[in-house]
């Protein structure tokens, strides 16, 4: 966990205080919607179909348990008790109302958190691997990287009027869990030959209306460097983004029209000019940042205690270990990621009664500690593998056991015409629909690792591109018509997917992704096969021809 | 910001209302003949050309104080003179998500 130090504090505090005074001239009309709007916005509030949307960060993915507890009471007291999870490690709630927003706002502050930056044309919540710190194998805890963002460009004037919203994500270790290659600057944690700590810089990424997979600007940039490097690549973007169209506006465009040499040799003049200045961090920011992000004592513990070699003789404790449990960087324990896909049930969504659960759960299993991943799910970092019989049991009883992370129900989704003012077509609907037809767990794993990725618009917040198969709703007519995509990817081999043919009805989506998912199982020359590997060796046509061969 | 009013020439097909949402709450209200804003879109008043519409749009408008972001929506008018909406996303403004919610599941 990190502990925020008293500026912060002040920060959050005050930054409520003035959202409250805010708000109350927009009640009275003293300040115009026109005027509120991007108050509004830096404090993550949106107006979405039925009400108004407030985003809350929740940076790097880390939850300690009363910060858990204060978004339940969020949850059950300002809104219709439940949150959403989305991609970027934040927690939407939907039908808030704009003048109890103060105090919703102060309720979080009293436990760190706060929106701002969750949403506008400024720096948004940095993101990183929700297995930060306890991954086995990762250079080190990219956290304490994120964090240092995060101090930097918070409230950064440079910052907060860019041409348009900027993400970045951090990873440290060699899978990406991160999606760093979808994002504006993605930041590989790395060791040189000298075994100094950097980060490969890509620059770039984005989906969307016009999606790129982000290009390394450099091999290597010395972590003492990485806030001069990311303030050049954004007085590069801040001086030639096209403020003039929104679709144009995003740094991806720029590097793409300049091309990345140019863009490149841009930062660098840039970079050269500032990177001996005050932006140089010295050791003792980062020891400091450091020191403030404490772990658990854990205990010397079996590789395999009694309790697991035990609980192994239970299919439903196995189907659920198999899938949800992975190695912990410390012998004896387990990281558990938490499902919020429930068969039938909306992806990411958590009922305030099951974040108190949680939050209670990883009191007494996981010295207090959560995760939130961008694949709309939870995780449990430091769990002892003697614990994990009774945690089973535990999430079991509150819904959150469901055995699917990875597998083809594990759906990222984005909340789509059902809530979005900007979505053409239902996302979540498609995705219960696709839980049902593959709630059988045991076809689910004979499917193997597969993701499904939806978004309701062009704006691909459901980071369709980026699915194993992805769907796109868009409006035609009139009419929900879809778009399937194949073939994408979003971890370290980041790939967009390959459009299939022409779109389908609301009512065909489902059975269109059981045609592939046939013609996956029928084409794969073994089991171990995954689906990715098969459309690599294949391409998309035995899919296109199977889908579109009675259609 | 460009006026709702200026963004584009008004046309309408069909029978229209004025929508919004209302600023204090964010919860969905209709442009009534009344001046007003009301939740219930049998209370809505309706437009049938675009001079009626552009006429309705204005006034919502010029109530930034009520109501905010509005703008011309189709509805059907059926022969008992019920007003239902005229498309899926009006339908789920004035009906609420077609899903169940997690809190009430």
């Amino acid at each position: 966990m990190y502990a925020y130090d008293e500026i912060d504090r002040t920060l959050v505090n005050e930054r409520v205080s003035e959202f409250r005074d805010q708000v109350k001239r927009r009640l009275s009309g003293e300040l115009t919607e026109d005027e509120f709007k991007i108050l509004r916005l830096q404090n993550g509030v949106y107006l979405q179909l039925h009400a108004y949307m407030f985003r809350v960060a929740i940076p790097y993915g880390t939850l300690a348990t009363n910060q858990l507890r204060a978004l339940a009471h969020v949850a059950r007291k300002y809104d219709r008790g439940y949150g959403h999870f989305t991609t970027r490690q934040n927690i939407q709630f939907n039908w808030i109302k704009l003048a109890e927003l103060p105090d919703a706002l102060a309720d979080l502050a009293k436990v760190g958190i706060h929106a701002m930056q969750t949403s506008g044309n400024n720096m948004r919540n940095v993101t990183s691997d929700q297995w930060a710190g306890v991954a086995p194998g990762e250079i080190e805890d990219p956290r304490i990287w994120s964090e240092l963002i995060r101090q930097h460009t918070t409230l950064h004037p440079e910052f907060s009027f860019l041409p348009r919203k900027f993400k970045i994500a951090i990873t440290a270790s060699d899978h990406d869990r991160a999606a760093i290659k979808i994002h504006d600057i993605g930041l590989r944690l790395i060791k040189n030959e000298k075994g100094e700590t950097g980060f490969e810089v890509l620059v770039g990424g984005g989906l969307g209306r016009t999606p790129f997979i982000a290009k390394t600007i450099k091999h290597f940039v010395h972590g003492r460097d990485i806030l001069s490097y990311i303030e050049a690549i954004l007085r590069v973007y801040n001086q030639y983004g096209r403020r003039d169209n929104i679709y144009k506006a995003r740094i991806k465009i720029l590097v793409h029209e300049l091309g990345i040499e140019k863009f490149s040799r841009e930062v660098e003049d840039e970079w050269q000019q500032i990177r001996n200045s005050s932006l140089q961090i010295d050791d003792e920011v980062i020891e400091d940042i450091r020191s403030r992000f404490t772990y658990p004592a854990y205990e010397k513990l079996p590789h395999m205690p009694d309790e697991l070699r035990q609980a192994a003789a239970d299919p439903d404790f196995e189907a659920w270990r198999k899938n949800s449990v992975a190695p912990h960087k410390v012998q004896g324990y387990s990281i558990v990621t938490i499902s919020l896909k429930p068969t039938g049930g909306p992806p990411g969504d958590a009922t305030a009664e099951q974040m108190d659960a949680l939050a209670d759960l990883a009191d007494k299993y996981s010295f207090g500690e959560i995760r939130v991943g961008h694949e709309q799910n939870l995780a449990l970092p430091h769990v002892a593998k003697r614990d994990l019989p009774a945690l089973w049991k535990a999430l079991d009883k509150l819904g959150l056991a469901t055995p699917n992370v990875n597998l083809i129900t594990d759906i990222i989704a984005c909340p789509g015409l059902d809530y979005c003012s900007l979505a053409n077509a239902r996302s979540i609907p498609i995705a219960q629909e696709l839980t049902r037809r593959f709630a059988n767990h045991e076809l689910a794993n004979l499917i193997g690792r597969l993701h499904i990725n939806i978004s309701g618009c062009i704006n691909a917040c459901g980071h369709h591109h980026v699915g194993h198969i992805g769907i796109l709703g868009v409006e035609k007519n009139g009419e929900e018509v879809y778009q399937i995509t194949i073939g994408g990817r979003a971890d370290e081999n980041a790939a967009l997917g390959t459009l299939i043919g022409p779109g389908v009805k609301f009512d065909e989506v489902a059975d269109v992704v059981e045609d592939i998912v046939e013609a996956y199982l029928a084409l794969r020359e073994r089991p171990e096969e995954l689906f990715m590997d098969t459309v690599k060796r294949l391409g998309v046509e035995p899919f296109k021809e199977r889908v579109y061969a009675t259609r | 910001m460009t006026s709702p009013l200026e963004q584009k020439k008004i046309k309408i097909a069909g029978p229209s209302v004025v929508t919004a949402n209302r600023t204090w709450d964010g919860i969905v209200v209709y442009r009534t003949a009344a001046k007003g804003w009301s939740a219930d879109l049998s209370e809505a008043a309706i437009v049938r050309n675009s001079d009626e519409a552009k006429a309705l749009l204005a006034e919502a408008v010029a109530d930034d104080v009520g109501a905010i972001g509005p703008y011309i929506a189709p509805v059907q008018v059926g022969e008992d003179g019920e007003i239902v909406p005229g498309n899926l996303r009006e339908q789920i403004r004035r009906t609420g998500v077609t899903i169940g919610q997690p809190a009430q599941v």
